[in-house]
């Protein structure tokens, strides 16, 4: 081991493929932590998670779970440090799916990765010392009337979560899942997340990703999703606090006609830093993807966009669309946002854009010309900006969940 | 109404009104006159309150409290409205849900309950057809894809909305046809009674055939150099600013 943060550190029990163990042991081995030199890596720094003593917490309980519920009629599971906690959990599973954390499956049962592991540090963490996580099997043709809402809570000191969700979603089915990251009492707590999602034929599955850890934590997440013909993937990812997130969001749409949609809103203060990392690719024709992030960034917080599609060889008649706004909200915010479209096909319609600015002064005086405080002029700016984002949930509880977040936050009150 | 007297204010270090007077009284139509670079604008813009702008000297006095004392929205919920030469695009924001905020807010300053969904709603549909703003155009976002009429005719509906002591009316007829011209005129001419009054700005004479000032003043060089009846500005369209400079010895 070349990473001192590893020492120490207890392997998986969870019955993972013996390759991919090896192949994650292996890039632990011969890989350093990402630097600012390596692109991917250039506008956030991870050497200070290098730095930490992080323990696998074996606190797997918290008292209530009432202050995290995002929707109340959603099927719940509940993991604290990637723990499973079955008292926490709901007791029924509808019908159509099966849902099992992954500490419960048998030898064979985890489906080998679509992740990857080689010289994906983060990845390779995740997989070597996987705490828990969750295996959600759709049924073909299965419509789920409720979502699957899974909560993450972080809890004391130095903790580290390595949390594995994976999703089948069947030919023909439609669900929704949840995903709620949150942290108590926790203190420098370190969540590494991955997600392995398979989309059927002519499936629709949405993801709403709500992160909400604390000022000092880390969150980094990697979604990988494989999206199979007529199928339709969403997926919002709200992040309104963390000390450092980074999410990987990589889509490949493997099969024709998919329509896929990603919006994201992030709203940072302090010293946040949050970096969206989206990869849509596009291997095959007749597909559409529609890609709408959004940040206001205030104090001295930072931000990072980097949004890249690709549209491969003979992948005609694409349709892809990809916009990144920020709004800084003070002289020491800062964005770094890098939208890239790389086309190898002739017949497409790609745009992409990036804006980056203050609120317009110029309006809000017009509004306080009205009458309006200067603080409700503003409010109702950012109000309208994030609003574009916040539009596309159509899970009310998602959305009023998110509004209180933003409320208890950021005194930003919207509704 | 308004009492302002010997004002002076700079932008950038560089003075532009030297030593404005003017008192307008509720009832009064004035229309203020005068060459590019005279200072209306800037005199609309230091009037409500545009912190680009520094006053240095003088006072005003808005129906007994001291304006240059007050943020731009108490000068708007005490009763002083202006209506913007270049009406400001505020995508996402709807026209109707500001103003509602505005409405409220301005009540609530004032110790007064808040307007009722209903009587809001009724209250738009009225000031909407008097300036003949489509109805959808007042919930659409503020001023976005508006025409250069509509933009000014919503900016005399939000003006009706608000019931202003005192509007300031800053180049509003400058891009308007003759209809929207009369429409924005009619909307000003209906809404005026003796317990308001309207200040135009104006570099065009055309807009006082349809509302008919009690006062015509010309601003020259960051003053107010001289004040006729309605007729001088049939005077200054015809002969242009040189005469007075000549008469006045500038």
């Amino acid at each position: 081991m070349k990473i001192a943060m590893l020492e120490g550190l207890a392997p998986t029990s969870i019955l993972l493929d013996e390759k991919e163990l090896n192949s994650a042991q292996e890039t632990l081995a011969t890989n350093q932590l990402p630097t600012t030199r390596m692109e991917a890596w250039k506008y956030t720094r991870v050497a200070k998670l290098g730095k930490t003593k992080y323990v696998l917490s074996e606190d797997d309980t918290v008292s209530s779970i009432d202050t995290y519920k995002i929707s109340s009629s959603a099927t719940t599971f509940v993991f604290v440090n990637g723990h499973f906690s079955e008292e926490l959990s709901s007791d029924e599973i509808p019908e159509g799916v099966s849902i099992s954390p992954l500490s419960a499956c048998m030898e064979g049962e985890i489906d080998s990765t679509n992740l990857v592991l080689e010289g994906e540090l983060f990845n390779a963490l995740n997989t070597a010392f996987l705490t828990d996580g969750i295996l959600i099997d759709v049924d073909a043709k299965t419509t789920l009337e409720q979502p699957i809402q899974i909560l993450h809570i972080l809890k004391g000191e130095a903790s580290l979560s390595n949390f594995k969700t994976i999703i089948h979603a069947g030919d023909f089915s439609k669900a929704e899942i949840i995903q709620g990251f949150f942290a108590e009492d926790a203190d420098k707590a370190f969540a590494n997340v991955t997600s392995e999602i398979r989309i059927g034929q002519n499936a629709f599955l949405t993801i709403n990703k709500v992160q909400y850890e604390a000022e000092n934590t880390s969150h980094i997440s990697t979604e990988q999703v494989d999206q199979g013909k007529d199928s339709t993937f969403t997926i919002n990812t709200i992040t309104l606090n963390g000390g450092l997130v980074r999410n990987n969001l990589n889509i490949a749409v493997i099969g024709e006609n998919c329509t896929t949609n990603l919006n994201g809103a992030y709203l940072l203060k302090g010293k946040q830093h949050i970096d969206n990392h989206t990869v849509v690719d596009h291997k095959v024709p007749n597909c559409n993807s529609n890609e709408l992030y959004k940040g206001v960034i205030d104090e001295s917080a930072t931000a990072v966009f980097n949004g890249k599609v690709f549209v491969r060889k003979d992948a005609q008649k694409i349709n892809a669309f990809q916009s990144n706004g920020n709004v800084l909200m003070s002289d020491n915010a800062s964005v770094n946002s890098k939208p890239e479209l790389e086309i190898y096909a002739d017949d497409v319609k790609c745009s992409h854009g990036s804006t980056t600015g203050q609120l317009d002064e110029e309006a809000v005086f017009y509004l306080r010309a009205r009458g309006l405080s200067e603080k409700s002029a503003r409010k109702l700016m950012v109000s309208a900006f994030i609003g574009d984002v916040l539009d596309k949930i159509e899970n009310e509880d998602v959305l009023n969940f998110t509004h209180k977040l933003l409320k208890d936050r950021f005194a930003w009150d919207f509704e | 109404m308004i009492t302002i007297k010997n004002l002076h204010a700079t932008i950038n270090g560089k003075e532009i009104l030297k030593g404005l007077n003017l008192t307008v009284n509720a009832g009064e139509i004035h229309a203020i006159m005068g060459p590019n670079g005279a200072g209306k604008s800037t005199l609309a813009s230091v009037l409500a309150g545009r912190e680009d702008y520094e006053v240095t000297e003088g006072t005003v006095d808005f129906d007994g409290t001291d304006l240059l004392e007050m943020d731009t929205e108490d000068r708007a919920r005490e009763g002083l409205f202006l209506a913007f030469q270049y009406p400001v695009e505020i995508p996402g924001v709807s026209n109707i849900n500001f103003l509602r905020t505005a409405i409220n807010e301005i009540r609530e300053y004032k110790g007064k309950e808040a307007m009722s969904a209903k009587e809001f709603m009724a209250m738009v549909r009225e000031k909407s057809a008097l300036v003949e703003l489509d109805p959808k155009l007042a919930s659409r976002s503020v001023n976005e894809g508006f025409s250069g009429g509509e933009k000014k005719r919503n900016e005399i509906f939000q003006m009706a909305m608000l019931e202003p002591k005192l509007s300031i009316l800053d180049e509003t007829d400058s891009g308007l046809d003759i209809d929207a011209l009369r429409i924005v005129a009619n909307g000003v001419n209906t809404l005026k009674s003796d317990k308001n009054a309207t200040i135009i700005i104006t570099h065009y004479q055309r807009l006082l055939d349809h509302i008919i000032p009690d006062f015509v003043h010309v601003l020259y060089d960051g003053k107010i150099v001289k004040t006729g009846p309605k007729e001088l500005a049939l005077e200054l369209e015809e002969k242009g600013y040189d005469w007075i400079k000549e008469e006045m010895a500038l």
